[in-house]
C-alpha cells in the first residue's frame, strides 16, 4: 500500500513540475523570440516613417496612429454603452426573464469567433450601412467584441461599491440618479479603468474582424471615414505577403512591448482595487 | 410648518431628465440583445440561401472545396475536419499541460515562483494572435519541417501545437480559479484520513472542481475553433481532406480568410455559408457552457 | 404635539406579514424609543417612515403615515420627504470623501451651492453634532481616518446638515464603544430640543436613559406604547415586563 502510494504520488509531481516547465518554456520562447529578434529592427526611422515601399520607407508610424486612433473611437462607443448597461443591470433590472436575456446575449457575443465578427461587419457596417472600408466600419464592429468585457467588469466594479454608501446617500434625500454618478460610480472607478485597458489589449491584437471592415491601407487615415491598417493587420500583412521578415519582427516586438505595458497597467490597477477593498482609504 | 406644500413639490424638469436617463439606461442593456438579433440574422441571411443553392448535404459533407473552378465543388467537410483535428490535438494536448500547471501554481509552487509565473501566463493571455501565428511560422515550423524531415514544416501538427500554447492561459487562469474555490474541508478531510498532498489534490481537489475546469475547457475549445490568423500562418492551407498529422490542412476560420478578398457570387455566399457553419457550433458550446456552470456553480474567467 | 403618525400600518415582505397594525403617535421634540427582540420590526418600522422600504421590491405596505398631518405615501416627493426624515445607520456610514465633502453633500443635493453658505452649514452641523472642535482643523481630511464614534458623530452632522425636523435612528450606538456610546446619548439628549427623535435600541439601559416614551415590539406588533417610566415601572402587558426583567430577548 506504502509503495503503491509513492510511486503514485512520484509519478504525478514529475508530471506536475513537467508540465509546468512546458508552460514556462512556451512563454519563454514565445516572448524571448521577439524580443531578441525584433529590437534589433527598432529604429527611429521605422517608429517614425510613413509607409511607401516605393520611396523606400517602411516605417510603422501611419499603422501606429491608425491603431490608436481605432482604439479612441471604439472605447467611445463601447464605453458609455457597456457603463449605462452594467448599471441597469446592477441598479434597475428586477432578477427575471429580462436580465438571463440580456446575460444570455451577452455571454453569446462574448463567444463569437472574430472572423465571424469580420463577416458580420463587412456585411452589415462596410456595405448595408455604406460606411465602407473605414475606421468607423472596424470600430462599430470591434465595439460589440468588446462590449460583454465592459459590461462584465463594470458590472462587478459597481457591485463592490458598498451598500451602505447608497443608502446614506438615498437617506440623505438624493435621488437614485444623483446616487449613482455622485457615489457609485466614482467608487467603481478602477474596475472600470481596468475594462478599458482590458479592451483596449483586445482592440490591439485584433486582425481577423478588422481585415474586412477598416481595410488594409497604409496610410493615416484622415478621418474616421478612411481605410486604415493597424499594427496588427500589418505584421499579418508582413507574413502573408512575404514582404519583410525583419519588418516582421520589429512589428512584432512593438505589439509585444504594448500588450507588456497593457498588462502592467491592468495588474497595477488591479493591485488598487484589491486595496481598495480591504483598507478603504479614501483616496 | 408649511409641510404639506413643501412634501409635494416636485421639480418637473428633473422628472423629464431621470425619466431619461434612467431609460437611457435599460437601452444600452438591451444593445447586446439588438446586436445578436442583427448579426444572427445578417450571417443567416448572406450565408443560408448559397447554402441551400450547394444542397445543404453536398455543403456539409462535401469533400470538394475548388470554388474557383468552373463546376467546381462547394464541399466544406475538409475544413470542418480541418478544425475539428486542430481543436481536439490542441485539447489533448493543452489541457492536461495546463491543468498540471494550475496545480503548480495553485497548490505546490512556494511564492517566488508564483510570483514569476502569474504575470507571466497573463502576458501570455494578452498577446496577439498574429504574433502566435508569427512565432509559430518562424520558430515551430522550421522545427518540425526539420524534425520530422518533412518536405514542409506547415501542417496539421505545427498548428495544433500552436493552438495548444495559445489556449494554455485560459485553461489555466480558469483551473487556479476553480481549484482555489474547493471548500477548504473537502481538503482538511482527506488529509486527516492519511492521504497524501499529491492524492488530496487528483482524487479530491480536482473532481471537486470538476465543473469550473470543465468551462475552462470549453472555454479554450471556443477559442481554438475561432481562431484564424495563428492557425493560417502554419498550417499550409491546402483545402483537401488532411491526410494525417503531417500534411497540409485548411480550417474553417482559414478558409473565411483566405478567399474572402477575392471571393464573388457563388463563392461568397459559400464562404458567408461557412460563417454561419461557424456560428451555429459556437452557439451550441455556449449552451453546453451554460448548463455545465448552471450543473456546478462553476467559475467563470 | 403629534408629528409623526401611523395608523393601521401593515407591511409585508413578500409572503412575511412583517408590521401588523401599527397605530402610534410620535410626539414632537421627544425622544420616542423603540425596544423588543431581534428581528421583530423596529428597524422595519422605523425605514417605513421615511420611506426607504422603498428601495425593496418585495415590501407592501398598506395604513397610514403621515408628517404634520401630510400622508407621506400619497403624491408626496421622497427626496423632500428624506430632507426633513433624517436616519443614522447601525453602523456609521461616511462616503469614502473628507469630512468636508461628507457634510456639503446633503445641501448640495437640495441646490445649496454658494461656498460661504455650505462653509456655515458644515460648522454649524459639525458643532450640533459636538465634533467641531476634534476635526475643525482637517475637514478636508478622508472621513475614514476618523474613529468609530467620530464617525458616527460625522453621520448625526450629516444628517443635521439638511436640517430635517425629525431624527430616526437605528441602534445608532451599537457598533460603538461605551465612551462614544455616552458622548452620544448626551448629544441626542441635547438634540431633542429642536428635533424630533425615534430611537430603536436593544440597550435597555440606553432607553431608559434618554428616552421619553417608549414602544415595546414583539413579532411586528405594538404590544405596549407610553410613557418611558411607565414602561419600565409598570407595565400592563405580562410580555413587556418579561421582557424588561430579561426573561426572554
Amino acid at each position: 500500500m506504502n509503495r503503491k502510494n509513492k510511486s503514485y504520488d512520484l509519478i504525478m509531481k514529475a508530471l506536475i513540475w513537467i508540465f509546468s516547465a512546458v508552460t514556462l518554456v512556451f512563454f519563454l520562447l514565445v516572448t524571448g523570440f521577439i524580443i531578441i529578434k525584433g529590437a534589433p529592427q527598432i529604429s527611429w526611422s521605422f517608429l517614425t516613417d510613413i509607409y511607401k515601399v516605393t520611396a523606400d520607407k517602411h516605417g510603422i508610424l501611419p499603422m501606429m496612429v491608425n491603431t490608436v486612433y481605432l482604439i479612441l473611437i471604439t472605447l467611445l462607443i463601447s464605453v458609455p454603452v457597456g457603463i449605462f448597461a452594467a448599471i441597469y443591470l446592477v441598479e434597475y433590472a428586477k432578477p427575471g426573464k429580462i436580465v438571463s436575456v440580456i446575460r444570455f446575449t451577452t455571454e453569446t457575443l462574448a463567444g463569437i469567433p472574430s472572423i465571424v465578427y469580420g463577416l458580420f461587419g463587412l456585411i452589415f457596417f462596410v456595405s448595408f450601412l455604406k460606411l465602407d472600408w473605414s475606421i468607423l466600419s472596424g470600430a462599430l464592429t470591434l465595439s460589440i467584441m468588446v462590449l460583454p468585457v465592459i459590461i462584465r467588469t463594470t458590472e462587478e466594479s459597481l457591485k463592490t461599491v458598498p451598500r451602505e454608501y447608497k443608502e446614506g446617500s438615498l437617506a440623505l434625500g438624493a435621488t437614485r440618479l444623483r446616487t449613482i454618478f455622485k457615489i457609485i460610480l466614482p467608487n467603481a472607478i478602477s474596475g472600470i479603468l481596468a475594462a478599458v485597458i482590458l479592451s483596449i489589449g483586445r482592440i490591439v491584437g485584433e486582425t481577423a474582424a478588422l481585415l474586412f471592415t477598416s481595410g488594409i491601407v497604409p496610410k493615416i487615415a484622415q478621418s474616421i471615414f478612411n481605410s486604415g491598417r493597424t499594427m496588427s493587420l500589418h505584421l499579418y500583412l508582413l507574413v502573408t505577403e512575404g514582404i519583410s521578415t525583419d519588418e516582421a519582427y520589429g512589428t512584432a516586438f512593438v505589439l509585444l512591448v504594448i500588450v507588456i505595458v497593457i498588462n502592467r497597467l491592468s495588474a497595477y490597477l488591479a493591485g488598487r482595487l484589491r486595496k481598495r477593498l480591504q483598507g478603504g482609504s479614501a483616496e | 410648518m408649511s409641510n404639506a406644500s413643501e412634501l409635494k413639490k416636485f421639480n418637473k424638469k428633473t422628472r423629464i431628465m431621470t425619466f431619461l436617463v434612467e431609460n437611457l439606461f435599460m437601452v444600452c442593456a438591451f444593445v447586446s440583445v439588438l446586436a445578436v438579433a442583427i448579426i444572427t440574422f445578417f450571417i443567416f441571411y448572406s450565408g443560408l440561401p448559397g447554402m441551400i443553392e450547394i444542397g445543404i448535404f453536398d455543403f456539409i459533407f462535401g469533400t470538394d472545396w475548388s470554388p474557383v473552378y468552373a463546376d467546381g465543388g462547394f464541399g466544406i467537410l475538409p475544413m470542418i475536419l480541418g478544425s475539428i483535428y486542430a481543436t481536439a490535438g490542441a485539447i489533448i494536448i493543452g489541457v492536461p499541460v495546463g491543468l498540471f500547471t494550475a496545480v503548480m501554481l495553485s497548490r505546490i509552487a512556494p511564492k517566488w515562483l508564483s510570483r514569476i509565473m502569474r504575470p507571466a501566463i497573463e502576458l501570455l493571455a494578452g498577446i496577439p494572435s498574429v504574433v502566435y501565428g508569427f512565432f509559430g511560422l518562424m520558430v515551430i515550423v522550421p522545427f518540425v519541417q526539420k524534425f520530422f524531415s518533412l518536405p514542409m514544416g506547415q501542417s496539421l501538427f505545427s498548428a495544433i501545437l500552436i493552438l495548444s500554447l495559445m489556449i494554455l492561459p485560459t485553461v489555466i487562469t480558469i483551473s487556479i480559479t476553480s481549484i482555489n474555490s474547493v471548500p477548504r474541508e473537502y481538503t482538511e478531510a482527506s488529509l486527516a484520513l492519511g492521504a497524501t498532498k499529491i492524492e488530496t489534490i487528483f482524487k479530491v481537489e480536482i473532481p471537486a472542481a470538476k465543473s469550473g475546469i470543465l468551462s475552462g475547457v470549453i472555454l479554450g475549445i471556443g477559442r481554438a475553433i475561432g481562431e484564424t490568423m495563428a492557425v493560417i500562418m502554419v498550417a499550409g492551407n491546402s483545402p483537401y481532406m488532411p491526410t494525417g498529422l503531417f500534411s497540409s490542412f485548411r480550417t474553417l476560420t482559414g478558409n473565411i480568410a483566405i478567399e474572402m478578398g477575392y471571393a464573388s457570387g457563388l463563392h461568397r455566399s459559400a464562404l458567408f455559408a461557412t460563417g454561419v457553419i461557424l456560428f451555429v457550433f459556437i452557439m451550441i458550446l455556449n449552451l453546453v457552457l451554460m448548463a455545465i456552470t448552471r450543473k456546478g456553480g462553476a467559475v467563470r474567467e | 404635539m403629534i408629528k409623526v403618525r401611523t395608523k393601521d400600518l401593515n407591511l409585508h415582505y413578500g409572503d412575511h406579514h412583517a408590521l401588523k397594525d401599527i397605530s402610534m403617535d410620535i410626539e414632537e421634540n421627544k425622544v420616542t424609543a423603540l425596544i423588543g427582540p431581534s428581528g421583530c420590526g423596529k428597524s422595519t418600522f422605523l425605514k417605513s417612515l421615511n420611506r426607504m422600504n422603498d428601495l425593496i421590491p418585495i415590501c407592501r405596505i398598506e395604513g397610514l403615515v403621515t408628517l404634520d398631518g401630510v400622508d407621506i405615501y400619497k403624491d408626496v416627493n421622497v427626496v423632500e420627504l428624506r430632507k426633513k426624515i433624517g436616519m443614522v445607520f447601525q453602523k456609521p456610514n461616511p462616503f469614502p470623501m473628507s469630512i468636508y465633502d461628507n457634510i456639503t453633500y446633503g445641501p448640495k443635493t437640495h441646490g445649496i451651492r454658494k461656498k460661504s453658505m455650505l462653509d456655515e452649514i458644515v460648522e454649524r452641523s459639525l458643532r450640533d453634532a459636538v465634533l467641531w472642535d476634534e476635526v475643525k482643523d482637517r475637514l478636508r481630511k478622508s472621513a475614514l481616518s476618523l474613529s468609530g464614534g467620530q464617525q458616527q458623530r460625522l453621520c448625526i452632522a450629516r444628517t443635521l446638515s439638511v436640517e430635517p425636523e425629525v431624527m430616526l435612528m437605528d441602534e445608532p450606538t451599537s457598533a460603538l464603544d461605551p465612551i462614544s456610546t455616552l458622548k452620544i446619548e448626551d448629544l441626542i439628549s441635547e438634540l431633542k430640543k429642536n428635533y424630533t427623535i425615534i430611537i430603536v435600541t436593544h440597550n435597555m439601559q440606553q432607553a431608559g436613559r434618554i428616552s421619553d416614551n417608549t414602544a415595546f415590539f414583539l413579532l411586528g406588533e405594538v404590544i405596549e406604547f407610553g410613557e418611558t417610566e411607565n414602561i419600565f415601572n409598570v407595565p400592563t402587558d405580562k410580555r413587556t415586563e418579561d421582557y424588561i426583567t430579561g426573561r426572554f430577548g
